[in-house]
This record gives structure tokens, sequence and C-alpha cells, in this order.
């Protein structure tokens, strides 16, 4: 079975009687274990597409299954239950809560999973371990530099072992060396077997991944795998 | 999701704007600490007043002139003057055939008056009463004597006065035998009375007290009664013996039978009656008036919590983002609120109990009998409606905070 499965997924805007078509006809499929750039222009739909896949937002017509259920069909608190076990986000903007310590920052989507408190402990731990901020657990988010919070902001996407993560410009406010860290975390996360949508205007960092979606006003104009794959890795200048 | 989390969550956020924490408390704090102190000094009140009438003592009758409703305040409470009740009127409630179970009364008259002794010059009240004062309010005599009987008509020029005004009058002499002038008239003062400590609306200790018969025609001019008490032998009878008065006074009155009464006749115990109507009812307006800014405080609360709402929006899209349902928010935001509420609540009781006791030393130092009184439920309710108030202003904020769509998490600032 697919992760996800979607079909002529369209999104209109309506503001005071002006519609936008943002999406159409989007038809594709993302399987376990993948990891997928969609790429785009600004204003080419990519957002939006993310946007939807991650539940933030409801398409306007079309079909979506995610693992097999046909998302469309559920309430917001349903969505919001689906988006704490099966997804995890990371931001351009990070959105660390600010004067909170990263364990904190962490543990923020175990505070509304149905699991005792007990166990969240070894989860968040694992978690910032796996970015390498072990050492910066008890620090205040406003503390870090901005590789380090995208660090903790990934590991906050990890925290509840989600099916799949959506990174969103994940690069796009860092500089090239800790840009650099942070695809070669999200290739090393994709090896490990997790799911990875990456959003990115750059082919650049659009070709750290496997399979790119390239889209153009609101359609997508090309679906294709990456042969000459970047890998990321320590000591490598990240070019932008 | 524990409770501890919500919890958890609402301290981190509220520790992280500690001066608008602080401000919001204050309001509640003001709120509660009034409605504490309103209810604490009006028990304490109330509870003068009342032990002042129970210490005068239950077997009393007071005859108040003018018509007025039974359970309704004396017509001379609302400025209105009747002089139809006599002298002869308490000549004849004396007579034992008229009422039998009579055994003390006195009429009382009262006005104000320079009092000077050699160079001392004090505004004092006095009162024109009859020899049975005594019985009646349970006087004691600390030097000289009390009215002879035949004072009281015979326009005797001798006064008995409180303890204070003999101190400020005489210092440390003695006063008997000496002379005193009020409204000019030289007065001998024959006695002076034991301490009695304060009542609510007027303080004994610094009364003058002159015959009846010579307040009226000397002093004050007239020929009628203030008002006169009466004792009876034992409280069984004075069901019987207000109607002995009631029938007495109304023949002598020429009332017929449809006629209301020009007088009213109460024993002590429908003045506790009445009195406690009337504390009550202040007592409530004055907590109406506190409520106010109780309610002052909830909306500070909300205000609060809406620029909250308004500066987190993006916080809250995170927290759906990841999981939060829009029971989560509201949890969230109404915990803050409560938070708010209840440690000012708790702060409001305290500062309302230590005010009200402040208030109660400065009293008694004052001379007032004064007891520092709490009602129990008073801090109860404070503590509930400060809580339910933090849920009730909270509401709106929660609900428009839980609305807030995951989207706002991804918006770049």
């Amino acid at each position: 079975m697919s992760l996800i499965v979607v079909s002529n997924l369209e999104k209109t805007y309506k503001n005071e009687d002006v519609e936008t078509r943002a999406l159409f006809g989007a038809t594709f499929r993302i399987e376990k274990g993948e990891f997928l750039s969609i790429m785009g222009p600004s204003g080419s739909g990519k957002s939006t597409l993310m946007q939807i896949l991650g539940l933030l937002d409801r398409a306007t017509g079309g079909t979506y299954f995610l693992e097999g259920k046909d998302v469309t069909k559920f309430t917001d608190d349903e969505l919001a239950r689906l988006r704490n076990k099966t997804i995890g986000f990371v931001f351009q903007a990070f959105n660390l809560l600010p004067k909170t310590s990263v364990y904190e920052n962490v543990e923020l989507p175990l505070l509304y999973d149905d699991q005792p408190i007990e166990r969240n402990e070894k989860k968040v731990l694992e978690a910032i371990t796996a970015v390498d901020m072990v050492h910066r657990k008890d620090y205040l988010s406003s503390q870090l530099s901005g590789g380090e919070k995208q660090r903790v902001a990934i590991a906050r996407a990890l925290v509840n072992s989600p099916e799949i993560i959506f990174a969103d410009e994940p690069t796009g406010n860092l500089d090239s060396k800790a840009g650099l860290q942070v695809m070669a975390i999200l290739q090393k996360l994709n090896d490990a077997g997790h799911t990875i949508v990456l959003v990115t205007h750059e082919t650049y960092t659009a070709e750290h991944a496997k399979r790119i979606l390239s889209m153009k006003d609101g359609q997508i104009i090309g679906d294709t795998m990456v042969t000459n794959r970047r890998m990321a890795k320590a000591g490598e200048t990240f070019l932008k | 999701m524990k409770l501890s989390d919500p919890l958890k969550i609402s301290y981190r956020t509220l520790s992280a704007s500690k001066l608008r924490f602080f401000l919001t408390v204050l309001g509640v704090v003001i709120g509660v600490a009034s409605v504490i102190l309103v209810m604490a000094i009006g028990a304490s009140a109330q509870k003068l007043v009342l032990s002042q009438i129970e210490n005068v003592g239950s077997n009393l009758v007071a005859i108040l002139p003018g018509a007025s409703e039974e359970k309704g305040p004396p017509a001379s409470a609302l400025g209105i003057i009747t002089t139809t009740f006599t002298n002869d009127d308490l000549k004849a409630l004396r007579e034992r055939r008229n009422v039998p179970h009579l055994s003390a009364i006195t009429g009382y008259v009262s006005g104000s008056a320079t009092a000077e002794f050699q160079s001392t010059s004090l505004e004092s009240s006095f009162q024109g009463v009859s020899p049975d004062l005594i019985q009646i309010e349970n006087i004691h005599i600390a030097s000289g004597r009390f009215f002879f009987p035949e004072e009281e008509y015979d326009l005797s020029r001798v006064m008995v006065i409180g303890a204070t005004r003999a101190k400020e009058l005489f210092a440390n002499r003695n006063p008997v035998g000496e002379t005193v002038t009020l409204k000019k008239i030289p007065f001998k003062v024959i006695g002076v009375l034991e301490e009695r400590g304060s009542a609510t609306f007027s303080n004994p200790d610094t009364l003058i007290y002159v015959p009846l018969g010579t307040a009226q025609k000397l002093l004050l001019g007239i020929h009628y009664l203030n008002s006169a008490r009466a004792k009876i032998d034992d409280p069984i009878n004075i069901e019987r013996s207000i109607a002995d008065i009631t029938l007495l006074l109304r023949k002598r009155h020429d009332m017929k039978d449809t006629e209301e009464s020009d007088f009213s006749v109460r024993s002590t115990v429908a003045a506790l009656d009445i009195l406690t109507t009337i504390t009550d009812v202040l007592k409530y307006f004055l907590l109406a008036i506190a409520s106010l800014s109780l309610l002052v405080g909830g909306i500070g609360i909300m205000n609060s919590m809406l620029i909250s709402v308004s500066q987190r929006v993006r916080e809250v899209g995170l927290r759906k983002a990841v999981g939060a349902q829009r029971i989560h928010i509201i949890t969230q935001f109404l915990i803050e609120a409560s938070f708010i509420t209840l440690v000012g609540g708790i702060i409001g009781i305290i500062f309302g109990v230590l005010i009200a006791y402040i208030a109660s030393l400065v009293l008694v130092k004052l001379g007032y009998d004064w007891r520092f009184l709490v009602p129990l439920f008073s801090l109860g309710i404070g503590f509930f409606v400060s809580f339910i108030i933090g849920i009730i202003f909270g509401l709106y904020p929660a609900i428009k905070a839980s609305r807030i769509s995951p989207m706002e998490a991804l918006r770049y600032e």
C-alpha cells in the first residue's frame, strides 16, 4: 500500500468573489521510505500542496488517501490526531517556542498524544540524540544558532516517530554550513527508513532527494528520479 | 495528554510575561479583597449593632411617636416630628392599673448645647430622662446620685454626666457639687456615671443627663417626648403589655377604631429584627458594589487573555500543527485564566482579611466594642467566584484561540 495516494487534487482560494486556483490536477503516489522534493518557484503551488499533504489545509477537490484512509472526510480534530501520530513538520522559520528549553520544545508533540507522560523522556532524548543536540538540551531556544534551532525542530518532528516528515524550505534561513548539516540529517533519517518530503525552490537543495516533483503555476510539470543525487557530507561547502 | 501537561504549558506561558500576569492578578486581588472586606466589616458592624441592643435587655419596650410600618423604621428616623406623645401619656402609663406588668419607664428628649465649666467649653449632647432610666439602661453611678422622682418635673437644675464628659470638663477634679452651665443656665452636677462603652451611633459616656421636665421646658422649649422606654417585669408579658400600652395610648389620643395609631410600640426583640433587616440590606448593597470591582477584574482577565491570544497565534498554530486538538487549546487557555484568578483570589482573600483585621484594631483603639469577624462563607465565595470569573472571562479568548488555523504555523514572519 502506498503511503500517500492523491488524484486530481485541487485548491481554489476564494477572496471576495475573486477565485485563485493555487493547485489543480495533482495526481501522484508517495511510497514509504521515499525522499521526495517538491520544487518550483514561488507561487507555483508547492507550499499549497505541502499544506494539503501535511493535513494543515483541505483540498477543494480531488481525493487524498493517507495510509489507505480517505482523509478528506476527517474532522479537524481527527486531522489533528493524525498529524500528531503520522506527520512531523520542519518549518523554514524553525517555530520553536521562545523562552522554552530545547528539551521542552522537542517534547511538545508528546503533550498531545495519549501516551503516559513517563515515556516522554526516553523519546525526547532519542530524538535530541539523533540530531546531535544532547549537549544543548537544557538551553533555551533563544540561546541557539539558526542551524541548532533547525536541528531542534527536526528532533521535534521526529519525536513521535512519524511515518512522514514534511520540511518546508528547511535551509532557507540558514547559512550554507548549517544548511548542509540539516540536509545531512534529513538524508540520514531517510536512510533509517523515514519518508521525507522536502519543499524547496532551489534545484541544488532538491537534488539531495531521490525524486523531484516539479511545479509551475499550480500544476505538476515533472516527476523525475534524481540520477545524480547529491549527498550532504561534513566538510563539504554547501552552495545555494 | 495528562492534566499536568496543560498546567506545565500554562506555567511556562505565564512566567514568560510576568508584568502582564502581575497586573491582571492585581485586578482580581482588588476585586476579591473588597468583597471579603465588605463582608467582614459588614458582619462585624451588624454584630456590634445587635449586641448593643442585646446589652440593653430583651424585656424592654420602646414607645415611638408617629405612625410607622410594623417592620419599617420609626417615623422619627425619617425626620418626622410628632408632638402628640406627652408627659401626661407617660404619667398614665405609669399607673399600675393601666399597664400592670410595667416595672419602670422613662421618657426621652434630646438635644445639644454648649456645656461650660470655668474656662472649659464643650459642645455636648444632652438627654432629658426620667429617674427610672437607671433601671432601664442598667446604669451604674460612679459618684454622687441619680435624679430623685420629684426632680423629674420640678425644673431642678441638676445634671448627671457620663464618664468621658466628666473627664473632659473636670480633668481630675471631682465634678459632684460643681456648677456647669448648659445654654448659659447653671446646673449643679449631682452625679457621675461609670464608663459604659461606645454604642454604635452615639457614645453614652459623653452624654449629659438632665431631668425630663428641665430639658423640655428650660433647654428645648417643648412639651412632648421624643420617645419612651419601659421595662416589663417578665419577657412573657411583653406581648400583653404592648397591647395594654397601645390600647391606653389610642384611648388617650382619641383614635377611632379604623384610624392608624400615631405611635408605635416595639419590643427590643422586634427592634433586633428590624435592625437585622436594615443591616442585611446595607451589607448586600455594599457587597453588590464590591462585586463590581470583581467584575472589572474579570474584564481585565478577558482583556489580558485576548492580548495573549493575538500574540500567540503562531504558537497556537504550531501546537495544532503538531497535533493539539481544539479541546487542548481551550483547556490550556482556561487553565491560564483560572490560574490568574486563583492566585488573585488567594492573595485577595489574604489582603481582605488582613485589612479587615487592621480596621478592627483601629476601631477597638477608637473605643468601639468591635469584634473582628470574617464569615467563613465569604472566603468560600471569594475563592469560588474568582474561579468562576476566570472560567467565564477566559472562555471567549480560549474559544477564539482554539479556532486558530494550524496554517498559522507556516506563516513566515
